[in-house]
């Protein structure tokens, strides 16, 4: 567990050709990338350029047409059947039959958790994403952000390190997604987690990345890797501060690179 | 200041009991039986009363109860008096009738509009609003019958077809066993059970999928004026064979709505079940089927009227001597239109019954879905 170098995600010269009627697209080609244990790694760029099947590609829900990609050591197929990663979507996907504690317990219960060992994890995760007491409402009870809350927390349920999450808090107001993202630095710090994040807004990726993935389109590839230099301990007021605002800045100018290639 | 309330229905029924005051009396002269004197003076004291009060600014809900009472029970002594005295109404009698039915309907708009904040009085209020109006079909159907003579085997009274049913349970109660608790019953869970299975199936392999799939299509397709009298020469005359042709009726919708009701989960929550390396039947029984409940219900209520159809149909192809169906078949031929009516009835309730339990069970089991949330 203490070795820190280990490689979560290695991709190597990975890339993803989707054949459609107009002839192919390519989602991704020529990815070199390499995610250690406990980073948290942003992929940030414009739509188009790959970030999500980048992560699907991981989550082993696409797969791809050339490279390699490993996933805590297998492919990304052994990956998913030895269950090493929770995936949290653009929408909550809760399902409205199910409570909010049966939702979590959906993982569990596919999973063959015992029944006493299900009702303990129901309650940590529900604990670690304050919505302690809503575990018997219905989904469609619940505002969006404390939606999106029960599905990080049955991403969280059961024993994965790897968390990737698309874009979660995009369907969010800027308010509500402040405060998620200062919750989600929280629970990273005492989950220990590795965590994938998808996102287009620069700010949420330098606030909350140890390492900033800039991508551009057509085909989707890598344009710039950044490692912050902020430090793990991160108030919002960080993001008022010159070191925040010059990472932005380097994030920025990686975006509009990657456009100003394609004209 | 005015003390008459504006009531188009209050004042136009004023007329009309006037109008009727003015032509009477209320049968033609060669009525067998007449009205006695303190009938008809209680009918008009009944609805002039109603009508004054009902336009006198009292409390609504006190207007409401007095209109009930009054403009029904004067129209029960008009009516009740009919028997015997078929087509000999005259103008007045109707006058007096529409006067009444006016009423009523002030009586209805009274309580649609009022604001009630105990749950109890209005759900009984629920009730009552379309019992009212049920009963006015009743009575309008009873009086134009009985009023203008309309022969007995084109349309009975309403009256005649109740002292039918009342007089002949134990042959409806009989007919029903027959063609309910066997034929329906056994062919609807038989039917939908299957059609059921067969879109798992379906599903699952795709041979049953390519092959049998335009199979099943050609099947919805098969007349049950057709099928019925095989069914009958396969399964004999008795109840097997009309629970046959319900199967065949039922299986149709179940299999096409449940198959339906298999591709309607997202793609995020089939992601969502792929990425827990979730096999087959884990998303089948925690995602699949629980988001087709809504179309597997849509099959559930088609199919509980079509079953009763598909039986009573059936039964006209051969049956033993009991069973609804042959009982409307041969009570036609011998003219006794008011049992024909009085299974029609008993058809009518035992199918909205049948219903109602489909849809309570559907309310039980897809309360999540969008459309049953309620607040």
């Amino acid at each position: 567990m203490a070795e820190n170098n280990f490689s979560v995600v290695s991709a190597r010269k990975l890339g993803l050709t989707f054949e459609t009627n107009d002839g192919p697209v390519h989602a991704l080609s020529d990815v070199d990338l390499e995610v250690k244990r406990g980073d948290f790694v942003s992929f940030i760029g414009p739509s188009g350029c790959g970030k999500t099947t980048f992560l699907r590609v991981i989550a082993d829900l696409e797969s791809a047409t050339s490279g390699e990609i490993t996933v805590n050591g297998m492919t990304p197929e052994g990956a998913r059947k030895s269950r090493s990663y929770g995936y949290v979507f653009q929408a909550p996907a809760l399902y409205p039959w199910r409570t909010i504690e049966k939702n979590i317990a959906l993982p569990l219960e596919i999973m063959n958790y015992s029944t006493a060992e299900r009702k303990e994890r129901i309650e940590r995760t529900l604990d670690l994403v304050n919505l302690a007491g809503f575990g018997k409402k219905y989904p469609w009870q619940l505002s969006g952000g404390m939606q999106q809350r029960a599905s990080i927390a049955r991403a969280l349920a059961f024993d994965a390190d790897l968390l990737l999450m698309d874009e979660p808090f995009g369907a969010l107001d800027e308010i509500v997604r402040d405060h998620l993202n200062e919750q989600l630095l929280k629970l990273w710090a005492r989950t220990e987690k590795t965590i994938c994040f998808v996102t287009h807004s620069i700010p949420e990726a330098v606030y909350l990345s140890t390492k900033i993935v800039v991508m551009s389109p057509r085909p989707g590839r890598v344009t710039d890797v950044i490692t912050s230099t902020l430090p793990k301990d991160r108030p919002l007021e960080i993001r008022e501060t010159p070191e925040f605002l010059a990472i932005a800045h380097r994030v920025r100018e990686g975006l509009r690179a990657g456009h100003s290639y394609e004209e | 200041m005015t003390i008459l309330k504006r009531s188009w229905q209050s004042w136009l029924a004023l007329a009309l009991v006037l109008a009727a005051l003015a032509t009477l009396p209320l049968l033609s002269a060669e009525a067998p039986i007449a009205y006695k004197p303190i009938r008809m003076f209680s009918i008009f004291v009944l609805t002039i009363g109603a009508t004054v009060i009902s336009l006198l600014p009292l409390p609504p809900v006190f207007v409401a109860v007095t209109l009930l009472v009054c403009a029904h029970f004067s129209t029960g002594l008009l009516i009740s008096r009919l028997a015997g005295n078929e087509g000999m109404a005259s103008t007045a009698f109707f006058f007096i009738l529409a006067a009444n039915w006016l009423l009523a309907w002030r009586c209805v708009s009274i309580l649609s509009e009022l604001r009630i904040r105990s749950r109890a009085i209005d759900s009984l209020l629920r009730l009552v609003i379309p019992a009212i109006f049920g009963a006015w079909i009743l009575i309008l159907w009873e009086a134009v019958t009985r009023g203008f003579g309309i022969p007995f085997i084109i349309l009975p009274p309403p009256s005649a077809i109740g002292a039918r049913l009342a007089s002949s349970i134990p042959t409806l109660w009989a007919d029903m066993q027959q063609t309910v608790f066997k034929a329906v019953i056994f062919g609807y869970v038989v039917g939908c059970a299957s059609g059921f299975a067969v879109a798992i199936l379906a599903d699952r392999i795709a041979f049953f999928r390519r092959g049998l799939l335009p199979i099943a299509n050609l099947m919805s397709a098969l007349p049950i004026i057709g099928v019925a009298p095989i069914m009958v020469m396969w399964f004999g005359f008795d109840w097997q064979s009309k629970a046959a042709v319900v199967i065949v009726m039922t299986f149709f919708p179940m299999l096409v709505n449940t198959i339906a009701g298999l591709s309607a989960a997202g793609s995020m929550e089939r992601d969502l079940m792929r990425s827990y390396a979730s096999d087959y039947w884990q998303t089948l029984t925690k995602l699949r089927l629980p988001a087709a409940m809504p179309f597997i219900f849509n099959a559930l209520k088609i199919n509980s009227t079509l079953a009763l159809i598909g039986a009573i149909v059936a039964e006209f192809f051969g049956t033993p001597i009991v069973g609804m169906g042959f009982r409307i078949s041969t009570e036609i031929g011998r003219m006794n239109v008011d049992m024909v009516w009085a299974e029609i009835t008993v058809a009518a309730f035992v199918g909205s019954i049948f219903y109602g339990v489909v849809t309570l069970g559907e309310r039980a089991l897809t309360f999540w879905h969008p459309s049953n949330r309620g607040g």
